[in-house]
């Protein structure tokens, strides 16, 4: 096994009194897609910035490459390209010089920076927004040029916070793509997000993340076995009367969830579920069967929905 | 003398090296790409002084009539015009080193993105000073060529207030990025202007520190009046032993500010 790329042991981070990660153990091995999961307030974001080296951890241990962010944390930033929760673009600039000064920071040659620049705008799909005012490109086009200006430095290994977050459809799935051919590359990444399906998509291995703490850490796939069933039944009985409905499925599935808008009956074969709901003499609105995911094993971890 | 230097090699470099002081130049590069676009906007700021010159020449100077200096008398527009163009040096100075940070810090986030690179703290601080400080000096150089132009310049000394000014520019540079560090947004641009008037008005500026009888002590406060004593003496080609003081003076306040400064930087941006 290669020696991984990120160690966090027992790590935490501390605003004044209050505590945003409460510690944790992380390990991050070369050419990964690593997630982390969670609601708002998690913890997520503050263990971004602490791996990204911006923010010193508060206690604990933290390595990338070997090295420790508080002796050597501009030669780890050397290495890493970071896109932030936020875009911090450079509004003052156009597309392209935004890469350059950015390529800049990273003491690359001008000859260089261009270069790289002109390949990056072609990978983020920007080419023909070259000259463009960055403040006139649309939301996605500014993560994708969040995404392309990461790359400058040709980084071993990419940190993305919450990258789809405010997008459309269509441009979360053109990000995708590009992160999976970055992934393709071998560039090594780790992500934030709180949509069940990113983690799903993107993520070789993740931990579930809540109250500053992990919970929960293996594949998308190994958690759902390991946390659920393999499907889920879902029955709506009208605004107001879930509540009052919930009990009456108890013993249908191995568990159930009531949530204010919805019954979840947790069970290996949700059609046979359904049929014993009937059976029972209940009539939902409506009922749909499906494969249990992710969204269902932070249900069950934290007690609350990731919405929330 | 020495004692500055010992606390000049003390805190800077140790200091901000510890801060990740290696590469502050990008930022002046950055500002540089950025303002090719705006280049008006760093023009005009050297037109206020320049107005004040010209009212100075064409009215207040006849109703005044000489004013003694050192012993010496001089036109009321020699006498003012050295001491506007360090309020130049100062405008500039404080002009990019506030309002420009604030925006850069806290709007635009341009900090943020920066130190996600290898540049660090001490960088964004000693490059926003410097930007500050080249872009006070710009003005100093303009307002000189006018006042040479209008014979107000009395020797080749009068070079000597470049130096001067790049020494002024410094100190509110380090000055006004330490005050926008402690900023909460826009409102508290106003207390830079409110503080801007007096120091432009009050510092020996328009008459000379003998007039302020009692009160000379709290002009002698003012960062200002340090910068228009120095100036006056390059312009006037005097010089005396005072000067040594008034340049300590800035160059203690200027590493202080600076020191200070980086620190304030990297705890709001490293949190």
């Amino acid at each position: 096994m290669p020696e991984p790329l990120i160690v966090a042991r027992g790590l935490k981070k501390r605003f004044d009194d209050f505590e945003a990660v409460k510690g944790i153990d992380v390990e991050v091995q070369p050419g990964e897609v690593f997630g982390f999961l969670g609601p708002n307030g998690a913890g997520k974001s503050s263990t971004m910035r602490m791996i990204a080296c911006v923010s010193p951890a508060s206690e604990g241990t933290l390595r990338l490459f070997g090295m420790d962010p508080a002796v050597d944390g501009a030669k780890i930033r050397a290495r890493i390209g970071v896109v932030p929760q936020l875009d911090t673009l450079d509004t003052e600039l156009s597309v392209q010089e935004n890469l350059w000064i950015y390529g800049r920071y990273f003491d690359l040659s001008r000859a260089e920076c261009r270069r790289r620049a002109t390949e990056l705008l072609e990978f983020a799909q920007l080419t023909d927004r070259a000259d463009s005012v960055v403040e006139h490109l649309s939301g996605g086009m500014k993560r994708r040029l969040s995404i392309a200006r990461s790359l400058i430095n040709e980084p071993e290994l990419l940190l993305l916070d919450e990258p789809t977050t405010g997008l459309d459809p269509q441009a979360r799935h053109v990000l995708w793509e590009r992160l999976y051919r970055l992934k393709q590359q071998g560039v090594t990444q780790v992500l934030t997000t709180h949509y069940m399906d990113e983690a799903e998509q993107l993520c070789d291995r993740l931990v579930v993340m809540d109250q500053g703490l992990i919970v929960a850490e293996g594949s998308p796939r190994e958690l759902i076995d390991q946390y659920s069933t393999r499907e889920v039944l879902e029955l709506r009985f009208g605004a107001g009367t879930n509540d009052q409905f919930g009990p009456q499925v108890v013993g249908i599935g191995d568990r159930f969830e009531v949530l204010p808008d919805r019954v979840l009956v947790y069970a290996d074969d949700g059609e046979a579920a359904l049929a014993e709901a009937h059976h029972r003499g209940l009539r939902p609105e409506s009922a749909l069967v499906r494969r249990s995911s992710l969204e269902d094993v932070f249900l069950l971890l934290t007690g609350r929905s990731l919405a929330d | 003398m020495s004692d500055t230097s010992i606390v000049l090699r003390i805190i800077p470099v140790s200091y901000l090296s510890g801060l990740g002081l290696r590469r502050p130049h990008r930022m002046i590069e950055r500002h540089v790409m950025a303002y090719r676009r705006q280049w008006l906007i760093v023009v005009s700021g050297f037109f206020e002084p320049l107005f004040y010159l010209l009212s100075m020449r064409a009215g207040v100077g006849d109703l005044v009539g000489d004013v003694s200096v050192a012993g010496r008398s001089v036109p009321y527009d020699a006498f003012v015009a050295p001491a506007l163009m360090a309020s130049s040096a100062m405008n500039g100075a404080i002009f990019d080193s506030t309002g420009n940070v604030l925006h850069r810090l806290k709007y635009a986030r341009i900090y943020d993105a920066a130190l996600a690179t290898p540049m660090g703290p001490a960088d964004v601080a000693v490059g926003e000073i410097s930007w500050a400080l080249i872009r006070g000096q710009i003005y100093a150089i303009g307002f000189l060529a006018v006042m040479a132009a209008m014979g107000l310049t009395e020797s080749w000394w009068s070079l000597m207030a470049l130096p001067v000014c790049a020494l002024i520019g410094l100190t509110f540079a380090s000055i006004g990025f330490l005050g926008t560090t402690y900023m909460r947004g826009w409102s508290d641009m106003e207390i830079v202007n409110t503080l801007m008037m007096p120091l432009f008005l009050f510092s020996a500026t328009f008459f000379p520190i003998s007039s302020y009888g009692g009160w000379a002590w709290v002009v002698q406060l003012s960062p200002l009046y340090h910068g228009v004593a120095l100036v006056r003496a390059c312009n006037a080609g005097v010089w005396t032993a005072s000067l040594v003081v008034h340049a300590l003076v800035l160059l203690v306040i200027s590493v202080v500010m600076l020191a200070w400064g980086s620190r304030r930087i990297d705890r709001l941006l490293r949190r």
